[in-house]
């Protein structure tokens, strides 16, 4: 006999979590001594590191730019850090992709013009992964920037907002996401205080209607990770 | 009229809304977007009249004309000394800036500063595209001897140096320390003796690390005096 989601609805979520509520969420900065900034931050299972170095020197000089400093990120899970299978070390398909995504979601919100011609690196480490990595990575990078000094127009908040069925839930972990009615992935990253999206991908179908309610959705989280990411940055300074 | 959405001294972060209405302009730290005023870094909340600006707890250093700061020689040319003083591009110190002594043409420029040496030079230029020139002709600038270089945020450095040089003046005398503290976070240190010269890198890192928190000159002397007093008994026994 064929088995048929249709019609089906999902009651509750497999950790026992509302449809709209975050994993717990940790963050800290200055972890990292020797860096010009770092962060941490921590979402359920998902534990991202960012350190920032720079600006400092960039050759070839082709790369260079006379309108301000560039942002390079380099995301990196760490070979333990997966479900127990080992990751194989070193750069990827994905993670080449999520280090565009990851510079274009923090490029704008930076004023790096006080530094022409040279570069600022943001290393992103993934210690544990349970999916949401690279909205986990643009928070603790976002952090350490800020962390480091430079001057941001906002910070830089993200979160994985999915459709499990026909619902819309927050936060996705990796049993959801591949949860076997089928799941829908759709990072967003957005600034807390104005609302403007600087990422926003899919990994899925939805369906128009829809849109609307993961935006609703997300923007509600946002604001919620903004402030833990605030906080943390302070508790530096508060001792 | 406008109102505070946080108190003058409060530490804030990026993207923090400190002030809605028009009545308030935005200086460093801070801009206006619309009928908001917006923090753009982490740091401390000034109000003076009708300013509002943010004091960085931390930031990354962009050199200005006229600063003072230390580096090491890293490159030299046939008429230039190129100085690494941690921006992305180097310093350049002209020949006819060299020294205050005339340097004929032609001359051997590792005689006045080779590679490797640190130096204390003064900003003539930045150009827009970050093209700096320093000299070495002016009080005080000179060719280091030798001491320890300590790299702290250059952030702190004001408050290293302290209200007309209080701080710095303390930690001189207290340790018989020469100190000198560049803008852009490097701060050479260089006594006669070891333990003295320990003491004075502890305190100067001591306040880097505190530098945003009041009544620091006394802890820093309470700091001082006593690992100085440590350091006799020591030598008593």
């Amino acid at each position: 006999m064929k088995r048929s989601w249709e019609g089906l609805k999902l009651i509750k979520r497999i950790d026992g979590r509302k449809f709209d509520e975050l994993r717990p969420i940790e963050a800290e900065t200055g972890v990292i001594p020797r860096a010009d900034g770092s962060a941490r931050f921590k979402i359920g299972n998902t534990e991202a590191i960012a350190a920032v170095y720079g600006p400092r020197g960039l050759y070839p000089k082709f790369l260079q730019s006379q309108e301000g400093a560039i942002l390079r990120c380099y995301y990196n899970m760490m070979s333990f850090s997966g479900s127990g299978e080992r990751v194989r070390p070193g750069p990827s398909r994905r993670s080449k992709e999520i280090n565009l995504i990851t510079e274009k979601a923090l490029f704008p919100v930076l004023d790096l013009s006080e530094f022409p011609g040279s570069t600022v690196e943001v290393y992103i480490e993934l210690l544990q992964t349970d999916a949401g990595t690279r909205c986990a990575g643009i928070n603790a990078a976002a952090m350490a920037l800020a962390d480091a000094g430079f001057q941001m127009r906002d910070i830089v908040s993200a979160v994985s907002i999915g459709r499990i069925g026909n619902q819309i839930v927050a936060d996705l972990n990796n049993e959801e996401e591949h949860h076997e009615q089928g799941s829908t992935d759709i990072p967003i990253a957005m600034l807390p205080r104005t609302g403007e999206i600087s990422l926003f991908q899919m990994d899925g179908f939805i369906k128009q209607n829809e849109i609307q309610e993961v935006l609703k959705t997300a923007k509600k989280a946002i604001i919620q990770i903004a402030k833990v990411q605030q906080e943390a940055l302070k508790l530096r300074y508060k001792k | 009229m406008g109102e505070f959405k946080v108190n003058d001294k409060d530490i804030v972060v990026p993207g923090e809304v400190l002030v809605t209405g028009m009545d308030y302009l935005p200086a460093g730290g801070a801009f206006r977007d619309n009928d908001e005023v917006v923090a753009s870094q982490v740091g401390i909340v000034n109000l003076s009249g009708r300013l509002i600006k943010v004091v960085p707890l931390n930031w990354r250093y962009s050199p200005k004309r006229g600063d003072i700061v230390i580096g090491k020689v890293a490159d030299i040319s046939l008429s230039n000394w190129f100085v690494d003083f941690g921006y992305p591009n180097y310093g350049a110190i002209p020949l006819k800036d060299g020294s205050s002594d005339y340097i004929p043409r032609g001359a051997d420029l590792t005689q006045y500063y080779s590679h490797g040496d640190y130096v204390v030079a003064q900003i003539t230029k930045v150009s827009k595209s970050k093209q700096i020139d320093l000299t070495m002709k002016g009080p005080g600038l000179r060719k280091l001897s030798p001491g320890r270089i300590i790299n702290v945020n250059p952030a702190k450095i004001p408050r290293i140096i302290g209200k007309q040089g209080s701080m710095v003046s303390m930690i001189k005398q207290m340790t018989d320390c020469k100190v000198i503290a560049g803008q852009n976070g490097f701060i050479w240190i260089s006594g006669f003796e070891h333990n003295k010269e320990k003491v004075a890198v502890e305190a100067v890192i001591m306040v880097e690390k505190k530098a945003h928190i009041e009544g620091l000159t006394d802890q820093v002397k309470a700091f001082i005096e006593k690992e100085l007093g440590g350091t006799k008994i020591d030598k008593k026994n």
